[in-house]
């Protein structure tokens, strides 16, 4: 009996999503010869559909976390009132200031800059990138950014690719006011793609839109933002280029840096962190890694990942956060199809 | 995150417990509900095709598709039914019955060889024959004393699956 369509096709390894899907849905592999009741027994399959349309690892990862309730008594709840005070009439107005004058400083000094050193591009461009460090700075002041770095400074290579944790915009700002990174972005409506659109050009990001992702060949030298650990900088690895990792955790005492894009513009969450308290974070840039010999892009990627994700105390998911937007590729229901006919065509042969 | 359990009142918790013949405890009930308005996005009362294919380990699931077919578009109630299957109380029976539903998908309550067969080619997809599907199923069934040309009804399945449960249990996680 011809087994031909039972070819093994494993070039690359890839991430094993067995691993992550909830257990209980391991498939046995059964024994023995073929009986009708193997063939319709469909069971795993069906458990592990029931599974994911409970729960399933993706969508928590973007689901924020209600706040947990304080146990209100006489004592706490004056003094949280007395806080909320002090956030909304003190903090806020003062920080709104700081905000609005830094951004006089910057604009009344970019602008100028911008148009009348159009010539000397070297000397407009390192202005321009000081001003952006500036305003970044003025930004994290707004929201009583308390940031602790660690590791050297990254400094300007060629060939060099950053790779950060990603969970939102604010990452973005917390390490643009140290350097000033070209960052590949998705391009957000609003103000803030204005910004992105006039500022930012000036440090030399690039700007694409999830829906027309193909084009990753696209590759800035400094910074690549990953989202929560999932894998949109495949091509950053595979283009031979040194990956520094950098890790991002905040404290989620002071304030959930967590952005639902989904559920709140990011104004409104802007505003939210200028109310509160402060965001506590920490940096911690780490040792540049290279593509060792033997190794593919995707065991790069993982490797860096796992450094990134044992520094930020992060767990990890197998998931493209492109999936948000998108379906799986069939890639991943291929695996599934190939290993149930191998264990058919398999038991098949034991007579 | 959407509506959240005070929009369920008591009454409504228990008049879905009973509709799915008491195979979930009433947290379940709760928990399902908070899952099902996470996937329901616009609030509409069900979920869409669209929602459900969001989630990235249903969507690459073989048999998503066909499951689809059974759960869009339904209410609240009518889900929990369908997924009571997977609860560890439901019988042998209602568990064969969910899998025999899966298969008869034109709901004439008789699975033909075609409806074996499409099952197997959505399992197996391009690793296998055409030739090699129709030659394994035609192997067993005749070994189990069926034909090709037979027709499997609720019975035959049971009768099929015999005293094996088959192994269809998902935990609720409840917070």
């Amino acid at each position: 009996m011809s087994s031909r369509a039972g070819k093994l096709v494993t070039s690359r390894s890839e991430l094993n999503i067995e691993d992550y899907l909830p257990s209980g849905s391991s498939i046995e592999e059964p024994r023995g010869k073929l009986r009708l009741l193997d063939l319709i027994d469909i069971s795993p399959t069906l458990t592990e559909a029931a599974g994911a349309i409970i729960d399933d690892s993706f969508t928590r990862c973007f689901k924020s976390n209600p706040p947990e309730p304080w146990n209100w008594n006489i004592y706490l709840f004056p003094l949280w009132c007395f806080g909320v005070v002090v956030r909304y009439c003190i903090l806020f107005p003062l920080r709104c200031l700081t905000l609005a004058f830094g951004w006089f400083i910057f604009l009344s000094t970019f602008i100028p800059v911008h148009s009348l050193l159009k010539g000397q591009d070297k000397l407009r461009k390192n202005i321009e990138r000081v001003l952006v460090e500036m305003i970044c700075s003025f930004f994290v002041g707004s929201w009583t950014g308390v940031v602790k770095y660690h590791g050297p400074r990254p400094s300007i290579r060629p060939k060099q690719v950053y790779v950060a944790n990603h969970t939102s915009m604010i990452d973005f700002i917390v390490l643009e006011q140290m350097t000033a990174f070209a960052v590949i972005m998705q391009k957000h409506p609003g103000w803030v793609g204005l910004l992105q659109s006039t500022i930012l050009e000036s440090v030399g990001c690039i700007w694409f839109n999830r829906s027309e992702a193909k084009d990753r060949e696209i590759v800035a030298r400094k910074l690549i933002v990953s989202n929560s650990l999932h894998g949109n900088v495949q091509g950053a690895f595979e283009l031979g280029c040194t990956v520094c990792p950098i890790a991002i955790k905040y404290n989620k005492i002071f304030v959930d840096a967590f952005w639902n894009s989904r559920k709140q513009s990011f104004t409104m969450h802007l505003l939210q962190l200028m109310t509160s308290w402060a965001v506590v974070c920490e940096v911690w840039y780490l040792e540049p890694q290279t593509i060792r010999p033997g190794e593919t892009a995707i065991e790069f990627a993982e490797r860096v990942r796992d450094m990134i994700s044992l520094r930020a105390g992060l767990k990890k998911v197998p998931w493209d956060g492109y999936l948000k937007y998108s379906r799986p590729s069939s890639k991943h229901s291929e695996r599934k199809q190939q290993s149930f006919a191998e264990s058919l065509l398999a038991r098949l042969e034991e007579k | 995150m959407g509506n959240t359990s005070s929009m369920l009142t008591q009454y409504d918790i228990e008049e879905v417990q009973s509709h799915c013949q008491d195979l979930f405890e009433q947290q379940e009930i709760l928990s399902l509900y908070q899952r099902f308005c996470q996937l329901d996005r616009n609030a509409k009362g069900f979920i869409s095709s669209d929602e459900f294919l969001s989630v990235p380990e249903f969507a690459m699931n073989p048999l998503s598709l066909r499951l689809l077919k059974m759960v869009d578009a339904l209410n609240f109630k009518d889900f929990v039914a369908f997924l009571s299957a997977f609860s560890a109380k439901a019988s042998l029976k209602q568990k064969v019955k969910l899998i025999f539903q899966v298969y008869d998908s034109d709901c004439n309550g008789k699975v033909s060889f075609k409806d074996i067969m499409e099952v197997l080619r959505d399992l197996s997809g391009s690793f296998m024959s055409d030739e090699q599907r129709e030659q394994v199923l035609s192997q067993v069934l005749n070994e189990a004393g069926y034909t090709n040309e037979s027709f499997l009804t609720l019975e035959d399945f049971i009768k099929v699956f015999g005293s094996c449960k088959p192994e269809m249990d998902v935990e609720i996680p409840v917070d």
